[in-house]
């Protein structure tokens, strides 16, 4: 188990890189708390498959260093760094046996042999795979194959960290649930630290105590599942985490009111704004109240999604989504609050603080 | 739904029952007919029965080039597919390097096969041939036209520098085909250099080798055109492999029943290698 440090990563695929476009990770500086279940949480393409290799050693990064407990090991090869990682796509060595597979890294690394078959026995229970022990892994499907692939990455007792990258793509969905619940129980017992890339909020939300959202080659907000939800730092952030993503809303600063065209939105307190810079409302779907007061609009069309109704209308021409019970009424001419512990305000995309009692926004 | 019957639909598979009657049926029959009956001048025939296959399955001479056949077929598949791997292996898996390696393997593969036979015969000519003269300077007696052994030498060599490239391609597509997380997955379980062929290269290009395997075995099981231009089969008969005993039967000695004869047992040991070897591919794949 380790504390893992990265020391101003940057790095580029390229030979010689030159402008900031050029890095598919621009500048990382961050800390994996020892025993810290984190989740790299971001869009395709965004650098987390990158950083997780920068961690492991498959990649060297172009700038910067890597610590393990105030260690450089930037130079060090996998095996030296002495972690495990699970890949998106079910890697087994298929002449082995299920049991062979996951005595593989074992084996490698010289343990005794009393010690391996207790490690393996026990990864067999977890992860469902007893009965078929001896079978080779050839046969088994792409569900079975990827648990032996977790599997592997379980199986040391001893590593650094645990690494995984987008594991659970190709598991169907009650599989997927049962294993990252396993997941979660087994960091609660072994305290490894584990770092999780996904691109799904819902694995990302779940899993990890900290969740860490990248997007284009950056971090751009690191916290907890609900830190992420009420305040997000970026509005990046706000979309790309909830469901429907929050509303962002050009606006014009007054003090503490916001002007959307004609209207009017009480902010929760003020801000001071550099003049010229772009200003956004942001508002979750949680938090947007539809019924006989405030800003008229004009309902588009609205989604049942079961327990809740998803109500898309036009505010000023512009849509913004809404979430209310499945039994609430629209009335005939629907207006929006906003519960004001909901709201956010944006300064070129970077949440601005409102009023004197708030921290922890971004200067 | 309901079937139409309509017998006319027979003529549809006419064309492809024509062309397979042409090109594989009719001169197999041809040589069917003549391996029962003694053939005679003026298109005389007598019905021989089973006599030219006795004849032939009793032949000392067919058994010792039946023998020369196996062991050259199983001297070139021991040397070219283990050859074959390792060169792909040293490959490059990208980069500007993999064209110029593959045009530089190809060549070989595009050389006519007289064109190989005549090549290897220079190049081992004892007073003027780069290998021949070479080695004898070299104070290794040389001559592959009075020695068996350096006849055997230089054929087999004549044969791996024309096929080892065929191996290595397919090996090399085997290789390609290994999704890069199989060798990331490999560095993060520790394994070794052997573990790695052993365990992930070498499944994963069991496939390609098994066909490497059999077109290496039909190809050199009918080799005729570059050791006789090379040996003429020679010295003596160390090189006279079964296609060129054949044709010494049918085309030098014109014992057309024997010739016949011969044909028949040669295909009919090539389709059993074929079936055995396709019976086997098939039993992996349902694995």
């Amino acid at each position: 188990m380790a504390r893992i440090n990265l020391d101003d990563i940057r790095h580029a695929y390229m030979a010689s890189p030159r402008g900031d476009g050029d890095f598919a990770l621009k500048r990382v500086h961050h800390t994996f708390d020892d025993g810290g279940a984190y989740a790299l949480l971001g869009p395709s393409g965004c650098g987390k498959t990158t950083l997780l290799n920068i961690m492991s050693g498959l990649l060297k990064p172009t700038e910067g260093k890597i610590l393990f407990d105030g260690r450089d090991v930037t130079g060090l090869s996998t095996e030296e760094r002495n972690i495990a990682q699970v890949f998106q796509f079910p890697v087994v060595y298929d002449t082995m046996s299920v049991r062979d597979n996951l005595a593989f890294p074992l084996r490698n690394r010289g343990v005794a042999p009393d010690e391996i078959e207790r490690r393996v026995a026990e990864i067999l229970e977890m992860i469902g795979l007893a009965d078929r022990a001896g079978q080779k892994a050839r046969g088994l499907t792409a569900d079975d194959k990827q648990k032996i692939a977790l599997g592997r990455g379980l199986v040391r007792s001893d590593v650094s960290a645990i690494l995984f990258d987008e594991p659970l793509t190709v598991i169907d969905p009650h599989m997927k649930w049962v294993l990252r619940s396993q997941l979660k129980e087994l960091h609660r017992r072994f305290a490894f630290t584990m770092v999780y890339v996904t691109h799904d909020q819902t694995e990302a939300l779940t899993f990890a105590d900290q969740v860490v959202v990248m997007n284009d080659g950056e971090i751009v907000q690191i916290g907890t599942p609900e830190e992420l939800f009420e305040r997000p730092n970026h509005t990046f952030v706000g979309y790309f985490i909830g469901s429907p993503g929050m509303n962002v809303i050009p606006v014009d600063v007054e003090g503490t009111t916001a002007r959307i065209g004609a209207h009017r939105v009480a902010l929760p307190g003020g801000a001071a704004i550099d003049a010229g810079a772009r200003t956004e409302l942001g508002v979750r779907p949680e938090h947007v109240r539809i019924g006989n007061q405030g800003i008229p609009v004009q309902i588009d069309r609205v989604e049942d999604t079961g327990r809740r109704k998803i109500v898309h209308a036009l505010l000023d021409g512009r849509q913004i989504a809404a979430i209310v019970p499945e039994d609430a009424g629209v009335p005939a001419e629907p207006r929006v609050t906003f519960d004001a512990a909901g709201i956010n305000l944006y300064a070129n995309s970077w949440r601005v603080a409102l009023g004197p009692a708030e921290e922890g926004a971004r200067p | 739904m309901t079937k139409t019957w309509n017998n006319r639909a027979w003529f549809l598979v006419l064309p492809v029952l024509l062309l397979v009657a042409f090109n594989a049926i009719i001169p197999l029959m041809t040589v069917v007919n003549y391996s029962v009956q003694e053939t005679f001048g003026n298109n005389l025939f007598f019905l021989e029965g089973t006599k030219w296959y006795q004849d032939v399955l009793t032949s000392s001479r067919f058994h010792a080039s039946l023998l020369r056949q196996f062991t050259f077929t199983f001297i070139i598949l021991a040397i070219e597919i283990p050859l074959g791997v390792a060169i792909a292996l040293t490959m490059p898996r990208s980069g500007p390097w993999v064209s110029v390696c593959l045009v530089l393997m190809a060549l070989p593969l595009l050389i006519p096969w007289n064109v190989v036979g005549a090549m290897w015969n220079i190049m081992a000519l004892p007073d003027i041939g780069l290998l021949g003269y070479g080695l004898n300077k070299l104070g290794i007696p040389y001559n592959f036209t009075r020695q068996p052994f350096a006849a055997w030498f230089t054929v087999v060599l004549m044969d791996v520098w024309h096929w080892t490239s065929l191996v290595v391609l397919l090996a090399y597509a085997g290789l390609r085909s290994i999704p890069e997380a199989y060798y990331q997955a490999a560095k993060i379980d520790g394994a070794s250099r052997w573990s790695v062929f052993r365990y992930i290269q070498l499944p994963k290009m069991n496939r390609v080798l098994t066909i490497a395997v059999l077109l290496r075995f039909m190809d050199s099981f009918m080799i005729y055109t570059e050791p006789f231009v090379l040996t003429g089969g020679g010295p003596g008969n160390a090189t006279t492999f079964l296609s060129i005993d054949l044709v010494k039967a049918a085309l030098g000695e014109f014992n057309l029943g024997i010739a016949a004869a011969m044909s028949i047992i040669y295909f009919l040991i090539t389709l059993l290698v074929s079936w055995i070897f396709y019976t086997l591919m098939m039993r992996g794949d349902e694995q």
